[in-house]
């Protein structure tokens, strides 16, 4: 076999992902990936919704005032979206590690069932927030 | 770790505008990923990558991408440079990504692409020249894994028989089984696990080779085999994005393969 290592030239790199076009299952692992780093910024809000219940009525009010501005819904709403987005799909991921759907067109049919299923949830639960 | 930008040697320059269609009346234009450590601009640096635009007349060439670039090669440019030897998808030779999906250029017919035409080599690879990517690191890989049958017993007088049904997990039973894997490596460079991580991780194309031999009923060294593969590197860096499953142009499923392995890691504790 040639060795083909050795060059005085270096080697560009083939281009990646700028000319890939990534299939849904491959979206759909990233975004679980950046949801998991949204959750995990989301508990530090969770944190001080706590140390404020815990601090008196006065603390308490002002973060529950933050959290009902427009700003606060709307993160709350994207929280929650992140939330039932990671567990469906890592429900998913728990699946295949037995093994099961991971033939193409099974893969491919549960990306849509694992999204229908967090927009249910997080349309459900925002739909009993508000008539509360 | 992921490095999303290509290095400074790697971006692309402009490239060509080759129309060769002559008023035909099926035109195609193909974008080609060329570069040449010969091709080298006024100071003597060897010049950046580019993609060429070559525009031909369909009704002159074959119906599949390879023949498109062999036309090209034959006739419009001779320096095109790729590996191609079978043209009927078993020897892997011409794997290429080809509209943002890697494939064999043998078996990926035109009619099937939209608009232009884009070809570039496998991603992520060190490239030798045009579409002929390096593959000495997965070759590298490869005999990391040993892909040998090991037994304890003596060498029989005849063949080592094994059931009809074992035969089935090597060539599965609609023959899409891990034996019928050619090794064009389509899957480990779709991989953005591997793109990250080729030095330490094997890639979908070398676990599917080590469960080949894991799950063959003639061979004595599983304990062995998945000792050499128990590392959070080498076979946990598969993260089931599934790209090698869903770009493989023989339709194998190498992400089943890595997840009965994990499975076998877990079984055996």
């Amino acid at each position: 076999m040639t060795d083909t290592s050795q060059t005085k030239v270096p080697r560009p790199l083939s281009p990646h992902l700028s000319i890939y076009n990534l299939p849904l299952t491959a979206l759909m692992s990233i975004t679980h990936r950046m949801t998991g780093a949204v959750l995990a910024l989301g508990t530090l809000l969770w944190a001080a919704f706590l140390i404020s219940a815990a601090s008196g009525e006065e603390y308490y009010k002002m973060v529950m005032y933050a959290a009902s501005s427009h700003m606060g819904r709307i993160i709350l709403l994207l929280w929650s979206a992140a939330l039932y987005f990671h567990m469906c799909n890592g429900i998913r991921h728990m699946i295949w590690d037995t093994g099961k759907f991971l033939e193409k067109d099974k893969a491919m049919r549960t990306n849509y069932v694992v999204i229908l299923v967090a927009v249910i949830m997080t349309a459900v639960t925002w739909v009993c927030a508000y008539l509360k | 770790m992921a490095e999303i930008l290509l290095p400074p040697n790697s971006r692309f320059i402009k490239g060509e505008k080759i129309d060769a269609s002559d008023g035909a009346k099926r035109k195609k234009t193909f974008k080609i990923y060329r570069w040449s450590p010969d091709t080298k601009d006024a100071k003597g640096n060897v010049k950046n990558p580019r993609f060429d635009e070559v525009t031909i007349d369909l009704d002159k060439c074959g119906p599949m991408v390879l023949d498109a670039l062999l036309y090209i090669k034959n006739n419009i440019d001779p320096t095109l440079t790729l590996r191609r030897s079978c043209r009927e998808g078993i020897c892997g030779s011409c794997a290429m990504n080809i509209d943002g999906t890697n494939t064999l250029a043998c078996t990926k017919a035109i009619d099937d692409v939209n608009g232009d035409v884009q070809v570039s080599p496998l991603p992520h690879m060190p490239v030798v020249k045009d579409l002929v990517p390096d593959l000495n690191h997965v070759y590298a890989q490869y005999t990391t894994i040993e892909p040998w049958l090991k037994t304890d017993s003596p060498a029989p007088s005849r063949e080592r028989l094994q059931s009809a049904d074992d035969a089935d997990i090597l060539n599965g039973h609609d023959g899409h089984g891990p034996a019928a894997c050619i090794l064009c490596f389509c899957c480990s460079t779709s991989c953005p696990s591997y793109w990250w991580n080729a030095d330490r991780f094997l890639g979908p194309a070398i676990l599917l080779q080590a469960y080949r031999w894991i799950a063959d009923s003639r061979d004595d060294a599983t304990g062995e085999r998945l000792d050499a593969l128990e590392d959070p590197f080498r076979l946990y860096r598969c993260h089931t994005i599934m790209n090698c499953t869903n770009t493989c142009p023989k339709g194998l499923n190498p992400a089943k393969a890595i997840a009965e392995i994990k499975k076998m890691m877990v079984a055996r504790q």
